[in-house]
């Protein structure tokens, strides 16, 4: 499962992030790597993109990018 | 001794801002890093003479993806800065440390301030300073920014270390660095080190190893790392790739966070019940990010910014109206100090003694009857019969003393002008000085109330935290035409002026999209085109009330249309940027930060005015009032004027607009100086039309322009509005863009923009109209079809 499926509300544990390059990069650098847990806040009132809580803090990324991150619920 | 230089380094929305303008306080200087639009800040450390504090832009890593990032590397590897002060977000440590673990693999002596503790120990957390200390090999302080406590210390900490190590540098010294990674990733970046040893300096080779571990391809090139020794550094790098069955990059940022983890897990404490507990910002955004209210939430700040930079009776109409008319003016009476004389107040005397002199002035010249106009459209607002009565007791009006209604100050213009008459200058001098000289002044300064008020607004939301609910709302929306929800912010802020709408676009990280977004954010109307608006529909448009808004409406169009077509062109397309944007915790903005905040940029906006609107409005006022022999001119001689003939050369370029006529042209090109001035010039080079009033001459001006005068005031309104901004935006245009290319590449966009829609509407208008079929209905339908083309074509695949 990827984590643009996980559900309002929900926490999963991140298993492996796909793509390549800076957004990969990016994603991680904001600290969502392997093993980290994270739980979908809310969706943005036009649909995209999508809060997450991510090691106590706020991160908003759009739904193609989460579906990079391949998850474990 | 040389000058000891601090950078200041740290996530964004950890307080680095309020930290740096506590250290430096009014000594910051603010420009930009050489070649790339990323604002650089420095200044004195408070109490010394020779600290620089380098205050680096706020990064969350030190990759080589991002500009920020880059220019931050560049800064701290090539620049020799004596120490770091790593200001860490207590609130949000983990995050924070990601950077930390990287600046202190640079070997230079390093303090970390952990900021907020005020709000961390209310929180009820606890965070173990030496222990981490321990861990990553630097000073640890506790400090508050907001609350002004231990930032000074610690600033002087970091001096303190800056001077030891310059004392005790020793050649190929190494300092004590943070091993942060396990055993086989560790044994690889020691035999890296062994291959760059003396090809960097020796306290960070450590740094420059995990780059390379981390296949970087800026470093590799900078260190010159040939294809051989890099092929024999492949082996090592793979076999951890293969052990840990990650890539590189993965292997290191992975391990970074988990040894975070683990110092989390023994130095932070959290206060249990508080955890689950939803903290204030995420009350604040169940409401403001709310699926059903988010939207109507926003679009109520956007009134709020409207009502307050260009309302009617709002605080930014009322200070520009003081500022122009009574402050640089005139004058203006303090409030509260006005009274009654004679049971008339003060606009009712002026404008008595308004009618008195019209009526001496029309009787005079053999007229019947008498009129006024109104100041701001030109019309006639009041018309009355005269006989010889009503001349000889006007005549007898005195005018009205406006210190007898309440404390007056007079306005500077009028001061100059006293001056001036009393030292005996003449007419001409005084007109130089007076209507060219100050006029270019007050036109700059009449725009600062205006601008203030927005700049203020906006330094409030985005200290506050709302700029990036803003941004996160939006983003959808933009996202269809290739932008982000960042790019929303200069279209919103264009709304009262595009000079900081411009400026706003800084905060685009992706350097297609900021330069896309610049090219496009000046086609909201701000302030100044409104005025144009406002004259036109009240001239031309009464009973067509819907003119007005649908030039806000034609605005978002091209941005939107605009947008798209210039995506799918080569110099745009490509991958969507990222978007991964933090949402900060939401926080009261303090006066001072708000106020330095708005200065900064203030300030800016009015050194570029003052020097390129001054000498224009000069340049300009001559023109007018003198033709090619120098002769000074009368009003109504302006059709002999520098301006007329010159006028006269280029009017051709605007005979397909309905417009092609030097009045047409010259009222265009002071348009550019600053948009409102295209209201006033026309009035000028009317001044020989037939009509009784300002209002009668501009429309017979029209009149004589074309044969369907509605249309050319249509053409001649959406051409000066959607054509490139005033010189002040031209010139912020061509900074933001970072190169002249880019710079002339919005403003031929924009010209071609205004002057394809102008001679669009007008030449299909007049088809419409049973104007006939000409080579121009032609060539603006041809023009038409290319661009429509140009929206609506396929996207172009493959990224650049």
């Amino acid at each position: 499962m990827t984590l643009n499926e996980l559900e309002v509300g929900k926490t999963a544990k991140v298993v492996r992030l796909n793509g390549e390059g800076a957004v990969k990069r990016r994603i991680m650098d904001m600290g969502l790597t392997k093993g980290t847990e994270v739980t979908v806040r809310k969706v943005a009132p036009l649909g995209d993109p999508v809060e997450l809580t991510v090691r106590g803090y706020e991160l908003s990324i759009r739904k193609d990018e989460a579906a990079m991150i391949v998850i474990r619920g | 001794m040389a000058n000891i230089k601090i950078a200041l380094a740290g996530n964004p929305n950890s307080g680095k801002t309020t930290l740096f303008n506590a250290l430096t306080g009014s000594s910051q200087y603010v420009g930009n890093w050489p070649g790339v639009t990323v604002e650089k800040k420095d200044g004195i450390l408070s109490g010394t003479k020779d600290v620089v504090i380098q205050d680096l832009p706020g990064i969350y890593s030190l990759s080589p993806y991002s500009l920020e990032e880059k220019v931050s590397r560049k800064f701290l590897v090539e620049e020799n800065p004596n120490a770091i002060l790593n200001i860490v977000d207590g609130t949000n440590i983990e995050r924070n440390l990601y950077l930390s673990t990287q600046l202190a693999e640079l070997g230079l002596p390093m303090v970390m301030a952990v900021n907020m503790m005020d709000v961390v120990k209310k929180n009820g957390d606890t965070i173990d300073f030496a222990k981490i200390a321990k861990a990553l090999r630097c000073e640890v302080v506790g400090i508050s920014a907001l609350k002004n406590e231990g930032g000074l210390e610690a600033a002087r900490k970091t001096v303190e270390m800056a001077k030891k190590s310059v004392v005790e540098k020793g050649p190929g010294k190494q300092p004590d660095v943070p091993h942060v990674f396990t055993g086989s990733v560790e044994h690889a970046i020691a035999h890296i080190e062994e291959t760059i040893q003396g090809k960097v300096p020796a306290r960070s080779i450590r740094w420059y190893a995990i780059k390379i571990f981390e296949r970087d391809r800026d470093v590799i090139k900078d260190l010159g790392i040939g294809v051989g020794e890099m092929k024999h550094l492949e082996e090592h790098i793979r076999d951890c790739e293969k052990e840990l069955d990650d890539d590189a990059e993965s292997i290191i940022t992975n391990q970074r966070y988990d040894f975070i983890k683990n110092l989390m897990d023994k130095a932070l404490s959290k206060d249990e019940c508080r955890r689950n507990k939803a903290s204030l910002s995420d009350r604040i955004d169940k409401i403001v990010t709310n699926r059903i209210l988010a939207l109507p939430i926003f679009i109520l700040s956007l009134c709020a910014m409207w009502w307050l930079a260009v309302a009617e009776k709002g605080p930014g109409t009322i200070l520009t109206d003081w500022a122009n008319d009574g402050f640089l003016g005139d004058g203006w009476h303090l409030p509260f100090t006005m009274h009654e004389v004679d049971g008339k107040d003060w606009d009712t005397a002026q404008a008595d003694f308004a009618k008195a002199e019209a009526t001496v002035e029309a009787w005079e010249a053999g007229e019947k009857k008498a009129s006024v106009e109104d100041e701001e459209t030109g019309e006639v607002s009041e018309e009355w019969e005269i006989d010889e009565a009503a001349y000889e007791a006007a005549k007898k009006a005195e005018e009205p003393d406006p210190g007898q209604f309440g404390v007056w100050v007079p306005g500077i213009g009028a001061m100059i002008g006293g001056a001036l008459e009393k030292m005996g200058v003449g007419d001409t001098v005084k007109s130089l000085v007076v209507d060219g000289a100050w006029g270019g002044v007050a036109t700059v300064l009449g725009f600062v109330p205006v601008i203030f008020v927005v700049f203020l607004f906006l330094a409030f939301l985005e200290d506050c935290g709302y700029m990036a609910r803003v941004a996160f709302i939006m983003d959808r929306l933009f996202r269809k035409f290739g932008l982000s929800g960042k790019s929303f912010i200069p279209m919103i802020v264009g709304k009262g002026c595009g000079v900081p709408a411009v400026m706003a676009a800084r905060t685009i990280e992706n350097e297609r999209d900021r330069r896309m977004t610049v090219s496009l954010a000046t086609f909201i109307p701000c302030g100044a085109k409104t005025v144009i608006i406002a004259m036109f529909a009240a001239l031309f448009f009464r009973e067509q009330w819907y003119v007005a808004p649908l030039m806000d409406v034609i605005g978002i169009a091209i941005i939107v249309l605009g947008g798209i077509a210039l995506k799918k062109t080569r110099m745009f397309a490509g991958e969507a940027a990222p978007f991964v944007m933090e949402l900060p915790a939401y926080h009261m903005p303090t006066i001072t930060g708000i106020w330095r905040h708005t200065w900064n940029r203030l300030k800016g906006y009015m050194l570029k005015a003052g020097l390129i609107i001054f000498p224009a409005c000069v340049v300009l006022w001559f023109v007018m009032h003198f033709d090619f022999g120098f002769h000074l001119l009368e009003d109504e001689q302006i059709d002999q004027s520098i301006l007329a003939t010159v006028g006269g050369w280029i009017a051709w370029i605007l005979a397909p607009l309905g417009f092609g006529t030097w009045q047409g042209a010259a009222a265009s090109v002071s348009a550019e100086i600053a948009k409102e001035q295209a209201t006033a010039t026309l009035g000028l080079v009317a001044a020989n039309m037939e009509g009784a009033s300002t209002a009668a001459h501009i429309t017979n001006l029209f009149g004589s322009m074309s044969a369907f005068p509605k249309l050319a005031a249509l053409s001649f309104m959406l051409f000066n509005l959607f054509v490139p901004p005033c010189m002040v935006a031209i010139a912020v245009t061509f900074r933001e863009m970072g190169s002249k290319a880019w710079g002339w590449f919005a403003i031929g966009f924009q010209l071609f923009v205004g002057y394809v829609l102008a001679m669009s509407v007008y030449q299909i208008g007049m088809l419409i109209a049973g104007g006939g079929f000409g080579v121009w209905t032609a060539v603006a339908v041809l023009v038409d079809l290319w661009c429509l083309w140009m929206i609506f074509r396929p996207a172009r695949k493959e990224a650049v």
